[in-house]
């Protein structure tokens, strides 16, 4: 049995992003799931799956949400690639008949709430990192992704300003967009002047910290039709652990994340090419990651990440417009949530000023901890 | 190094598995795990060989030798520690052994960072019952 077409996205619901929502994790997180079941034309007690991301569990929404009769509940810990990794796991628990309306919900107080990087220590995931290179100083995300960037940069020619464009093309979307929390415009020379953090990521290779909630409805195919807005189809979807998935120091090929692995499981079960995408949501918590993760997705060859992004590929009107909401690094750090919202949005015609003309079939993808990856291919139903 | 005041960085939390680790640096040594059933050296330490599935490990004493795999350069303070060591490089070194190790490398500048640059390993005592391994240049292979 293939997942594909099993299953269908039919509510998203986001809360107002910012750096400091003075509310806590699980309110925002109601709000924006029942902004995604009103979105999906639902009740709330037609929710019967619920995968909660982290701070919150399947019991605050059955208490909160009123849901009679709860039937699938299940967590999928990848850090930043837990949000398509769980359409996957929606998908599978509707394909096998256990439920029919999935909610997922993240949401979080990044910025007011205690800072991502200091967080880190204490996940179960980051333990061998924690006890053997937190100690000589390597604590931060940005430290330990930084050699991976470096490494291509000294094997392929990648420079500074070819991330920059990432981080300049991203901020450009993020103005078109009401919800995002940078609103000012931003230039390769802004990058280049940004303070260096972790060379080579400059603050503005950096995603944001952020407060706030993005829930999606996971809905059966066949009852998806039904429902109040098109469905936006799960055409293929899989997730992919890299070699040495805990460690990066100890990881064979450092230019090569997990995604490699789940990128032709999802294609192939998509049943379409890489031409056929006409807009890529794809997680950006460093400029770096992108890059590397257009290459690992097949959408250039590994070492042209530079090049391909440089040509002004991913720009709204480019070959591949990607992060048209204006992604972690200028909309807002949402888990990548906010990715497959507005790959939704794109899908349904409804992403305003960021719309890619007739966009029919679209791709999202996770990241987290140390390379963990997650892919879902979708189309407008 | 802090001769004065608290060490105020963060501290490994050695587990059964890593536990020789730790001791072997107390006495400037760097121990690698390598497999009894089938001989393979795995870093960092853990209970099971990926290749045999043995749990049966001897601990063997590395050269110290390798060369630059990649490197990152920090000029943010992480952690409140950190702060008076501002900037400084990570490497990430291939040993001879054929596993990897991340420490501080000091001694080389900026410039002349490159993929295959030998180094070689140092220890200090950073407080009581803690050593830390740290990188220098090495001789070339
Ligand atoms: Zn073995």
């Amino acid at each position: 049995m293939s997942l594909r077409e099993k299953g269908a996205i039919t509510g998203v619901g986001e809360t107002a992003y910012s750096r400091e929502s003075g509310r806590s994790v699980l309110s925002l997180q109601l709000e924006a799931s029942l902004k995604a079941i009103e979105d999906a034309g639902l009740k709330p007690s037609d929710i019967d799956g619920v995968i909660p991301y982290s701070g919150v569990v399947a019991e605050d929404f059955i208490t909160n949400l009123g849901l009679p009769d709860l039937r699938f509940s299940a967590v999928t810990p990848l850090g930043g690639a837990s949000c398509v990794a769980a359409v996957q796991c929606a998908v599978a628990a509707i394909a096998a008949g256990i439920c029919n309306h999935v909610l997922i919900p993240v949401g979080r107080n990044g910025a007011s709430g205690g800072r991502i990087g200091m967080r880190v220590q204490q996940m179960p995931q980051f333990r061998l990192v924690g006890e053997f290179e937190m100690p000589l100083g390597a604590i931060a995300p940005a430290q330990l992704y930084a050699p991976m960037a470096r490494r291509h940069m000294e094997l392929y020619g990648t420079t500074s300003r070819q991330l920059g464009e990432i981080a300049v093309s991203t901020r450009a979307n993020a103005m078109l967009n009401g919800n995002a929390v940078m609103t000012k415009p931003m230039t390769i020379e802004d990058h280049q002047a940004s303070r260096m953090i972790s060379d080579p990521f400059r603050l503005f290779d950096c995603s944001l910290e952020s407060d706030g909630s993005c829930a999606i409805v996971v809905s059966a195919a066949e009852r998806a039709r039904d429902l109040r807005k098109p469905p936006v189809v799960v055409m293929g979807v899989a997730e992919g652990h890299p070699d040495s998935p805990s460690v990066i120091t100890q990881r064979p090929d450092m230019t090569r994340l997990g995604i490699a692995k789940a990128a032709p499981r999802a294609f192939e079960m998509a049943g379409v090419k890489h031409d056929d995408i006409d807009v890529a949501e794809i997680y950006d918590c460093f400029t770096y990651i992108v890059m590397c993760q257009l290459e690992d997705l097949g959408f250039c060859k590994k070492g042209e990440g530079g090049p391909f992004v440089e040509s002004g590929a991913i720009r709204l009107g480019g070959k591949l417009p990607v992060n048209t909401h204006g992604g972690l690094l200028s909309q807002a750090h949402m888990v990548g949530m906010n990715h497959i919202a507005e790959l939704v949005r794109q899908l349904r015609g409804e992403a305003g000023k960021a719309q890619v003309r007739d966009a029919e079939i679209g791709l999202v993808t996770g990241y987290g901890d140390m390379g963990d990856g997650s892919v879902a291919i979708m189309r407008r139903g | 190094m802090s001769a004065t005041g608290t060490y105020n960085k963060l501290v490994p939390e050695p587990t059964p598995h890593s536990a020789p680790y730790w001791e072997g640096l107390n006495r400037r040594k760097l121990l690698l795990q390598k497999c009894r059933g089938c001989g393979e050296i795995r870093h960092y330490p853990r209970p099971m060989c990926p290749s045999c599935h043995s749990m049966e490990v001897e601990w063997v004493e590395a050269s110290g030798r390798g060369v630059i795999h990649s490197w990152t350069i920090t000029h943010h303070a992480f952690h409140p520690g950190v702060r008076e060591d501002l900037p400084y490089t990570l490497a990430t070194v291939d040993l001879e052994e054929g596993v990897r190790m991340l420490a501080q490398l000091r001694g080389v500048p900026d410039d002349k960072l490159r993929i295959g640059l030998p180094v070689r390993v140092e220890f200090e005592t950073v407080k009581d019952g803690l050593t830390l391994p740290y990188l220098v240049p090495g001789e070339p292979a």
